[in-house]
């Protein structure tokens, strides 16, 4: 039978070959579910994976999506990877797009080169305050994290509910709950004349880059892996603990307000009740796909970018529910998790005595 | 006032089902964030058996079972494959969204027979204590008799003290003879079927119809009172039905038409929820005191 045995050291073949083995397992087992539901397996899973990417502005929609789960699922990576569980990050992405979306209500007529970067400024720190919320629960009354951010998620989808069926609704909106047209100036430049491709697309991979120097080559990083794996041995190292969760919560709360400003000012174009499709949640597959690498995030947030088209594309293509992208994400973080033993195990046959 | 308390009741009866589940898993150092993905499957499960066949039990029994099934997929990655805890629960919870909503999107809007309420022979005909404690739905009783069961195995049978002790010190419950895995497979698996059957009772009982996302963080709710009661089942049921006035104050204020806009009083429960956990909280040395010493951490035979 199979049975595992512990490596000495790490492997760190597997640590890179996990996500890809995890991807193609995946695969096997959505197939696996489509053939039990009476659809053909292959056409499925290429229907998923493959089409988006023929269809024409496949691309520039792959990139779109891609950019708010890189953001985010770079500052979760930093988080985690100092056992800061900030499971939150969609209550954060909101109000950075409540920030950044107010502000651009109230100044209509400002021009592009005031507004864009005071938005981009406005949403960073929409999200910073509310993951302060968290960094304050945990550091001042000792509460839980995962338990306070993810509770103010739900809080921020109401308190946005509020916004735009209240004060914030478009008077000219026919009651639609939404919130008039930003400006155009609020939009902010395009990377092609006439796309979708804002200002984030570029900015993203940057931060991602960024993360990954601050994390592997400052002071600050070191401080910040110590304390996720060592917690004890920061302490004796005299590292301030509760300054590491206020960062942590600050850099990852912060890039996913970016995300949500980026998110509204450059595809909405308008706050309505419905910012996204749960991105905040899904960035935290990204981030475990991505090996918690601010690197590892970029290919990791393409492929789960994939997957929202893939469940348009189902939809359309096959009459299938969008439903089947969380099945699929799901699945894929399932499998990666299970894959990830191979790090730490080896596999073995081994014959019963 | 009657009416108040019956209703109270049942909005505290899934966070009571699933966090009493949560309990025990916790007692032995399991924390399996996937509650709310468990719930879903149970609610989603339990609704689809019950519009097809009409039989309730069954449809009860397959809100087991699929709570089951996923906490099954939660024990063997971190039981035997050892993946990060944490980690999986999320996982759990978002394939429980996904999956969830692709098998209910055929259920949504339509109706299924719901629990019946069963009066108690004598004890419903008492005044006052009578309509708000025996007129319920029979899962109502067996969440408030599963309080004194779990209460009772964990502090008064040698399984319970087993349980206990693998939570605190599992290496030395090994080295007894106990087996510490099979014995998390189990209570991890017994803590799916309660999330299942609090799922079954929001989809049958208390909505009770199909909605995508219809747990709405009660499974989170559930596991903050798990935390909240510092790991005792009778704790357990005063904050659920803490949690459970929150929650009808929230429709009842609404109903009355206070001049609060309605998504403010939804987010009420859910910044109770985050008060709560701060008044608990803040005696770190309470939470210490309580919490299964070895929460979280992986366990292997082998070293």
């Amino acid at each position: 039978m199979l049975s595992l045995s512990p490596r000495g050291t790490a492997s760190e073949f597997w640590r890179y070959a996990a996500p890809l083995l995890a991807l193609a397992l995946t695969a096997l087992i959505t197939g696996a579910i489509f053939a039990f539901m009476g659809r053909p397996p292959l056409l499925t899973v290429t229907t998923f994976l493959v089409t988006p990417l023929l269809a024409p502005g496949g691309w520039e929609a792959l990139l779109v999506k891609a950019a708010p789960l890189v953001l985010m699922a770079v500052g979760l990576s930093i988080a985690y990877r100092a056992n800061v569980w900030n499971i939150g990050a969609e209550g954060q992405y909101t109000l950075g797009a409540l920030a950044a979306g107010g502000l651009a209500l109230a100044l209509p007529d400002a021009p592009g080169w005031a507004i864009y970067p005071a938005l981009m400024l406005a949403g960073l720190l929409g999200g910073v305050a509310y993951a302060s919320l968290v960094a304050w629960l945990r550091t001042s009354f000792n509460a839980n994290e995962i338990l306070t951010s993810l509770m103010l998620a739900y809080v921020a989808q109401y308190l946005l509910v509020y916004l735009v069926t209240g004060p914030w609704r478009d008077p000219d909106g026919f009651g639609f709950p939404q919130t008039a047209l930003f400006s155009d100036a609020a939009s902010g430049p395009r990377l092609v004349e006439g796309s979708n491709l804002h200002l984030g697309l570029i900015i993203a991979p940057l931060i991602a880059l960024a993360a990954w120097l601050v994390l592997n080559r400052s002071v600050l990083g070191f401080q910040f892996r110590v304390f996720g794996q060592a917690p004890r041995a920061a302490r004796f190292a005299g590292f301030n603990e509760n300054r590491l969760i206020w960062l942590a919560m600050a850099i990852s709360g912060g890039l996913a307000g970016l995300a949500g400003m980026f998110e509204v000012t450059g595809t909405q174009g308008q706050l309505t009740i419905n910012l996204g499709p749960g991105y905040g949640f899904t960035a935290i597959i990204v981030g475990f796909l991505g090996r918690l690498n601010p690197l590892g995030v970029v290919p990791a947030g393409l492929l789960l970018a994939l997957t929202y088209l893939g469940g348009d594309a189902a939809q359309m293509n096959l009459g299938l529910s969008s439903a089947i992208t969380g099945i699929f994400q799901g699945i894929l973080l399932f499998c990666l998790l299970g894959s990830d033993v191979l790090i730490t195990h080896r596999l073995r046959w081994r014959v019963r005595a | 006032m009657t009416a108040l308390l019956v209703s109270v009741i049942a909005a505290a009866t899934p966070l009571l089902l699933a966090a009493l589940g949560a309990l025990l898993v916790e007692k032995v150092a399991v924390l399996n964030l996937g509650v709310e993905g468990m719930m879903l499957m149970g609610a989603i499960a339990g609704f689809a058996v019950a519009h097809s066949t009409g039989n309730l039990p069954l449809a009860l029994l397959a809100a087991i079972a699929a709570g089951m099934a996923l906490a099954l997929l939660f024990a063997v990655l971190t039981l035997t494959l050892q993946a990060n805890q944490t980690a999986s629960g999320l996982a759990l919870t978002i394939f429980g969204r996904g999956f969830s909503a692709l098998v209910g999107a055929g259920y949504v809007g339509i109706a299924a027979p719901t629990l019946p309420r069963i009066a108690i022979p004598g004890l419903s005909d008492l005044p006052f204590v009578g309509p708000v404690l025996f007129g319920h739905d029979p899962l109502v009783y067996f969440a408030l008799a599963l309080v004194g069961a779990v209460a009772w195995f964990l502090y008064r049978t040698h399984a319970g003290l087993i349980l206990r002790a693998i939570g605190d010190q599992h290496d030395a419950a090994h080295v007894l003879g106990y087996k510490v895995v099979r014995i998390r497979y189990a209570v991890v698996l017994f803590g799916g079927a309660m999330a299942g059957l609090a799922g079954a009772y929001m989809s049958l009982s208390y909505t009770p119809l199909w909605t995508q996302d219809m747990i709405a963080g009660r499974g989170w709710v559930a596991l903050a009172l798990v935390t909240f009661a510092a790991w005792r089942p009778f704790w357990v049921m005063i904050g659920a039905w803490l949690f459970g006035g929150i929650m009808y104050l929230a429709l009842y204020m609404q109903a009355l038409g206070v001049p609060v806009p309605t998504a403010l009083l939804s987010a009420l429960p859910y910044l109770g929820t985050i008060f709560v956990l701060v008044l608990i909280s803040r005696d770190a040395r309470r939470i210490r005191l309580h919490r299964p010493a070895m929460l979280g951490r992986p366990f292997s035979a082998g070293g």
